[in-house]
Order: structure tokens, then sequence, then C-alpha cells
């Protein structure tokens, strides 16, 4: 499903990691400052490693080698920040249509009800992102990023910015989405009960090198 | 009321016509300069932002003498435009719109530049994530985002072009009906006895079209970060 070996100098910061996974949940574990945002970033391709391959579903995204380097507009991922980062001159419904527009996909009600009643956000369309809760806006950034159909979800720190009543509350959605919406996700995170609840896998990342690979066990 | 006659109604008309297109004209390449000047790093960017303020405070007697130089019958560009395309500016009401546009347009880039500087680059890339092009990014979200500045900007250039003088004077001269907006025409009545009425009509007029641009612009303004903000 996804392939990395990658290496990064950012700065004194050198990132170099190596894994290969075939698991539903990726979870990329680490403190902060370990690289985790960074080689998120460089799944999705606003980041181009110094050297190395990256391979989503079998496609060679990035090939320092073979100077492949596929733009972030066309390698079908979902993003959901830390931040939501929803539209603010957009309303709900717009911004969960934005990426089926992009991309120029055929309407299809039939997942859009699906997603919508999945994160339950149906009584939201109407309203400004201006006017939601933290949680509200994160289950909306979840619902904009698999309504634009990707063929990886990537998930950093979805439950960063919010507080511990706001992170019960959304939890219930992530397992449900990882049981139901049949898309592979790398879910970051430096929460370790966050990631015993999704994660089906682990790298673990320290200073910027995997440091160990596995199954949920690793985090002990 | 004000009884202005048919020859001061001529003025007022041209003026907004010359306002009015030199703002429309002027606005896209004010767009692409200010994201140029906002987003890019390039090998000479400090001189063409120097290039871009400098009607802003050259004298404009020296811009229209320039433009005469360059657009004229026998300019460089004026006379290759003439022969080869039968655009002519000199002395025309294009010309008049041309200097007009020149002397807004730092009035009418900077605040476009500066809202565009203001935009959260990280919703941008959040686009790119979602599969947008950069051209469809820039489209659907950089625009939209800056649009209060980019109206803020056309209505202080419309402004500018509306009152203009000294560049257009010097350019295309001070012909009724052809090149006498409402500036010219007031210098004009001001040097003619018993021209003080019909000066002062004028001069009324121009109060009412600068306070209703203001007035437009806080408008435009407040709507369109209302609706930003999702109020």
């Amino acid at each position: 499903m996804l392939r990395v070996d990658i290496e990064k100098q950012l700065g004194e910061f050198s990132l170099s990691a190596s894994f290969a996974s075939e698991g539903r949940v990726i979870g990329l574990f680490g403190a902060s400052g370990a690289g985790k945002t960074s080689l998120v970033n460089m799944i999705a391709g606003l980041l181009r490693p110094d050297r190395g391959t990256i391979v989503i579903d079998g496609e060679t995204v990035d090939d320092s080698a073979a100077g492949i380097h596929v733009p972030t507009w066309r390698r079908r991922i979902g993003y959901v920040f830390q931040d939501a980062r929803l539209f603010p001159h957009l309303n709900v419904a717009q911004n969960l249509d934005y990426g089926r527009r992009m991309n120029g996909l055929a309407p299809d009600p039939a997942q859009h009800k699906r997603v919508i009643e999945l994160l339950d956000i149906g009584a939201l369309q109407g309203r400004r992102p201006g006017k939601l809760s933290g949680g509200e806006r994160q289950r909306v950034a979840l619902g904009r990023a698999l309504l634009s159909r990707p063929r990886l979800l990537l998930l950093d720190e979805p439950l960063g910015a919010l507080d511990e009543a706001r992170k019960l509350e959304i939890l219930p959605y992530l397992v449900r989405l990882r049981d139901e919406a049949n898309v592979p996700m790398v879910y970051v995170s430096h929460d370790v009960a966050e990631l015993r609840q999704l994660a089906t896998q682990i790298v673990m990342l320290k200073q910027g090198r995997v440091t160990s690979f596995g199954g949920v066990k690793v985090l002990t | 009321m004000l009884d202005i006659s048919p020859a001061e109604w001529t003025a007022i008309l041209l003026s907004l016509r010359v306002a009015v297109i030199a703002t429309l004209v002027a606005t896209p390449f004010g767009i692409a300069l200010a994201w140029l000047l906002a987003r890019r790093d390039f090998w000479g960017k400090s001189v063409l932002d120097a290039l871009v303020h400098l009607p802003l405070v050259l004298p404009p007697v020296v811009t229209g003498y320039l433009l005469l130089l360059t657009f004229g019958r026998r300019g460089l560009v004026g006379g290759f435009l003439a022969d080869h395309l039968g655009i002519v500016f000199a002395f025309r009401w294009t010309g008049a719109a041309l200097a007009c546009g020149l002397m807004a347009f730092p009035l009418l880039v900077r605040p476009m530049r500066l809202s565009i500087e203001a935009i959260d680059r990280r919703l941008e890339q959040a686009a790119e994530t979602l599969g947008a092009t950069p051209f469809k990014v820039f489209f659907t979200v950089t625009l939209p985002l800056a649009l209060p500045g980019v109206l803020a900007g056309m209505v202080l250039g419309f402004a500018k072009a509306i009152g203009e003088f000294g560049a257009t004077i010097t350019f295309v001269s001070n012909i009724p009906g052809e090149t006498q907006t409402i500036s010219s025409a007031i210098y004009s009545l001001i040097q003619t006895p018993d021209g003080d009425a019909a000066a002062g009509r004028l001069v009324i007029v121009s109060i009412v079209l600068a306070l209703g641009a203001l007035i437009a612009a806080e408008w435009f303004a407040r709507r369109a970060t209302a609706r930003l903000h999702g109020n």
C-alpha cells in the first residue's frame, strides 16, 4: 500500500525513514520534532525528498534517481490537518464538495450520504466554518478529504488542537472511519492511547529516524 | 438644482468613461503583478516594485511627456501601433485612459498585494491536497480570499483615475469632447472670464463622485469581509 524510503535535510535536522506497510492504519508515532509532519508532507508531495522513493498503491510518486516528483494535486490523497483548514469563504456543503469538483468526478449521492451520516455532519451543511466548534470543524475536514475519493488518507494529529472532551467525541468517528470507509490511512500522533485504539501498524520515529516498526505492541 | 450644461455633461461622461475603462483594463494586470510581488522571488523584483511605484513619485508632467514620447504618433510603440494595428493614443480619449490607468496603477496594486500577502498559504496547500491545480487554487481560493483587497484597489484606482490631471493634459491635451475630462475642464474654466459658476458645478460633481467612490469602497469591503468570516 505504502512504501517510503527517503532522506531529507531540513536545516540542522536530518530525516531518514524507510518502511513499507500494507496495514489499514499506519500509526506514525513520535514526540514533537521527531519529523512526523515532514514525513507526511513528503507523502503528500508538499515537500520533496532529497533522495529516495515513495510508492502509493503501486504508483511511484517520488523517485529522486529517476527524477519523478508527482505534484500534490495529482497524488489522489486526502489530508486532514491538525488545524482543519476549511475554506472560510465557502460553507460546509461547498467545502465538502470541493475535492470532487477539483478532480472532475461525477457526483456520487450514495457515497456523499454515507460520509455525511458516518460523520454526523448533515445538520451543518449551510453553515460557515467560522460558526463551527473545533470538533465539528475537524469532522467536516475529515468529510472533505474522504469525499475527494482518495486512495490514501493522511491524518496529521487531527485531535491535537482539541481538548479531552472533544477528543473523546471525535475518536468513535475515526474508529468507524477505519472500519467502514475502506480507505487506508496514515495516522500521526504522539498519543499512545489514541494509536492503540486506531492503528493496525506502528512506525516509531525518533529524531528523524525510524526506531521500530511493527504491530501496536511496539508502543509499550 | 445644479444646472449642468451639455458641454459640462460631455466632460463628466468622458471622465467616467476614461476612469472606468482605465480601471477595468488595469485590474487584471494589477492582480497578476500583485500576486507576483506577493508570492514570487525573482531576479529584479525590487526593480519591478520600484517601477510600479514610479508614477506615484514622478512629477505627473514627466509621466505624461514620457507617454507622449513612447505612445505618440512618432513614438517607438505609438508609431508601431498606429502603422500596424491602427491604434492611436495621442490626443484621443484612449490616451487619456492610458495615462489615467498608469497613474492609478500603484494605488490599485497596493491593496491587492497586501490582501494576497495576508492569505494563509496553508489553505492553498489544503486545496492542492484536494486535487486543485495551481491555476484552480488561484481562482477558487486565493482570488476569492483576496477579494476585499481587489475591490479596494479598484475603487482607489478609479478615484485616482477620475481626478488625474497632469499626465493626461500633457499626453493628450485638453480637447473638448475628446480628451477634456472634469479636471481639465475645470482648469480651462477658471482661466476663462465668467467661468466660475461652471467650474463650481464641476467641482461639486467631482466631490460627489469622490465621496461616492469612498462610500462604495467601504460598503464592498464590509460585505466581502463579512462574507469571508462567515457572518
